[in-house]
């Protein structure tokens, strides 16, 4: 990869203050990039912070620290116009089809709104014969330019969303939980539509969800989220077949495989406890706490994210860069069947 | 008709509709099935195809005077369920026949402790006293895997977790020693790691106390996991039925099928998914024929007009879908060969 990464991001955080004296840290020292045309997957449980960082990389939120490169460029060091054409060519998808549209604006008006703001048509046939295009691109009927939100289902709204983050003809967008509020067979259709729509625009896409089967599906790399922290950070496939992190094999054994013959051999990981409070997270690693190979090292000092195998992240001292200190993980857990 | 001894719960042809703007919607729409001791039925389907209000037509939950059970029969340890009064019906709730919600949030009261909310019912329905019942609440605390109960008890559920939460939820169902438990969505609300502790938990219950359940679900992995028996609904009515090797590994509707092909496996590599093309029907106005028809990749003549019979495919295994006719073995041999 000799281009530079579309999105770099390094050291970022994203601190939250909830009171003078808490501070809760919701995404803390994340580096990573995307490449241009690759889907990276962000999965986690809720609270890890995944969300946030999404829209931290969108500009929703304002980042307390570290920098964020687009196509190379520090957004720091942007102009307020170089700012607004940069926003043009990153859009973002919501996980709420019924919250995320404006139940007053037609179908015409929703789409169009990117386009009037950032002003790329010349007049109105223009305009509509752009969004008739649009919805036919996400699947839906040109005829339904002068509907209201509340005419269409969860699916068909969620298209409208895409259409939307579309419109500009954005090189970048953050897809934050786009199917979650949606059932198993829309999910497949939406899943597919945004799976066609990068193939055939070279669209890059971050995909947020916490459904590690459907990121698994949609990514070529995936990121693995906790309590902050980016933990794992591999190919999909490698992220399934060999999980380095204690807390990636215990989410992968956790998710029931629709086929009994399998989920009745399989060994589960049950974590103890629940997810410590973000606001004051555990010294040390932060999933020490449930970790069932915990060491001593582990409270004092904060995993560094090393490079363990060729592009394979992780972020744990069973796996540190330190001599000395790294030992095979005891049997990480089988996922095959049989 | 005579019951067999081991069932505990019959439902012979329900329909329940509710009266909305614009007419009544149809819910369920003739369903049958029971539930023996001890086993554990799954019920599957899409959001709107009336799970819901199947389960809480057995649990005589249906909201009147919007919602009424228009036909059909529900058996109980023999008492029929549908004739019962009021006040005779809220004897068996909570006591033989308890139900734990979706959302934890919602289920239990902001503003009460969940002492007197664990002994509310159990005072109320069994007439013991206010110290025996705190005793016992403080067991179901330590049985499903929350100690230091005497402390607990009187904590508010803004104190616990989502996952401590179910937990609270499922000692209230557990309390009064039900012998049928309908779960609905009971970890949907959960995060994986929490939903694996949660299905543990039911898991060990079933184990200690032999209580039937009935499982309401849209996850697959879920079924596969807990299921004895699986039923599959779709628009108001059991497409398919039987234990969970048949549904899995032996489907024999088309709405099964794909609904088991428009799931990612984590396990399996996956380069295509089958999304189901289109939607549900409108239950206000059912269709004449198979309510899966419109969908169908097979869908024949027949299938729009006729409503399809459940047909035995082996055993006590039915599906209701005219392939299956005895009529329809040469296309159902083309069906096979798709």
């Amino acid at each position: 990869m000799e281009s530079p990464p579309l999105l770099k991001i390094s050291h970022l955080k994203k601190y939250f203050e909830i009171e003078r004296t808490q501070i809760l840290k919701a995404v803390d020292d994340i580096n990573l990039s995307i490449s241009s045309g690759e889907t990276l997957g962000i999965v986690g449980e809720s609270g890890c912070g995944k969300s946030t960082l999404g829209r931290t990389i969108m500009g929703l939120y304002q980042k307390t620290e570290g920098s964020i490169a687009f196509n190379g460029v520090d957004i720091d060091k942007m102009n307020t116009s170089e700012r607004f054409q940069m926003h043009r060519r990153m859009q973002m998808i919501f996980q709420d089809p019924y919250a995320s549209l404006n139940p007053r604006s037609t179908v015409l008006e929703l789409i169009a709104e990117p386009m009037d703001v950032h002003k790329t048509c010349k007049n109105n046939k223009e305009r509509r014969a752009r969004v008739e295009r649009l919805l036919e691109e996400v699947g839906l009927n040109r005829g339904f330019l002068n509907r209201y939100p509340h005419e269409f289902s969860g699916g068909q709204r969620q298209r409208i969303g895409i259409a939307r983050a579309l419109a500009l003809d954005p090189d970048f967008i953050i897809a934050d939980e786009p199917i979650s509020a949606l059932d198993v067979s829309v999910q497949a259709q939406v899943v597919d539509l945004l799976k066609r729509l990068q193939k055939e625009k070279g669209l890059t896409m971050m995909f947020i969800a916490h459904d590690l089967s459907m990121v698994k599906y949609i990514s070529s790399r995936i990121g693995v989220m906790y309590l902050g922290h980016l933990v794992e950070l591999t190919t999909s496939r490698n992220l399934y077949e060999k999980p380095l992190h204690p807390y990636t094999q215990a989410l992968l054994s956790a998710i029931p495989i629709p086929d009994p013959d399998i989920e009745e051999k399989r060994e589960r990981i049950i974590l103890k406890g629940e997810l410590p409070s973000p606001i004051n997270p555990p010294t040390g690693c932060v999933f020490r706490t449930r970790c069932p190979f915990v060491m001593a090292i582990c409270a004092k000092e904060r995993p560094n994210f090393v490079e363990v195998e060729d592009g394979h992240f992780a972020a744990c001292h069973l796996h540190s860069d330190k001599p000395g200190l790294a030992r095979p993980l005891a049997k990480a857990p089988s996922h095959e069947p049989g | 008709m005579s019951r067999s001894p081991d069932k505990l719960l019959e439902v012979e042809n329900l329909h329940v509709s509710f009266r909305a703007q614009g007419g009544e919607v149809h819910a369920v729409r003739g369903v049958a099935f029971d539930v023996a001791q001890g086993e554990t039925l799954a019920i599957v389907g899409e959001s709107g195809c009336g799970k819901s209000v199947t389960s809480l037509a057995v649990m005589g939950l249906i909201p009147r005077p919007h919602g009424k059970i228009v036909a059909g029969s529900i058996r109980f340890k023999g008492t029929e369920l549908t004739a019962l009064s009021a006040k005779k019906m809220r004897r068996i709730q909570g006591t033989d026949l308890s139900m734990i919600f979706q959302d934890p949030m919602t289920a239990l009261n902001p503003t009460l402790t969940i002492g007197s909310q664990l002994t509310e019912g159990i005072v109320y329905q069994k007439k013991i006293s206010r110290a025996a019942a705190y005793q016992r609440a403080i067991d179901m605390l330590e049985m499903v895997g929350l100690s230091n109960g005497a402390q607990r008890m009187k904590q508010y559920p803004h104190q616990f977790s989502g996952g401590m939460r179910q937990r609270i939820v499922i000692a209230m169902a557990l309390i009064c020693r039900p012998s049928l438990i309908i779960a609905d969505e009971p970890t949907t609300a959960l995060d994986v790691t929490i939903q694996a502790q949660i299905l543990e938990l039911f898991d060990q219950i079933q184990k200690e106390t032999g209580v039937s359940m009935i499982m309401i679900t849209h996850d697959l992995g879920v079924v596969a996991k807990t299921a004895d028996r699986v039923a599959v609904m779709y628009a108001g009515k059991i497409v398919e039925m039987g234990s969970k090797r048949d549904i899995f590994y032996h489907a024999s509707h088309p709405y099964t099928q794909a609904l088991l092909n428009a799931i990612v496996r984590l396990d399996l590599p996956s380069d295509t998914l089958k999304p189901i093309e289109g939607a549900p029907p409108d239950l206000f106005a059912p269709p004449e024929g198979c309510s899966f028809c419109e969908r169908c990749p097979f869908a024949m003549e027949v299938c729009r007009h006729v409503q399809p019979p459940a047909t035995t495919v082996d055993g006590h295994h039915t599906a209701a879908c005219w392939l299956l006719d005895k009529r329809a073995d040469g296309i159902r041999q083309k069906v096979e060969n798709y």
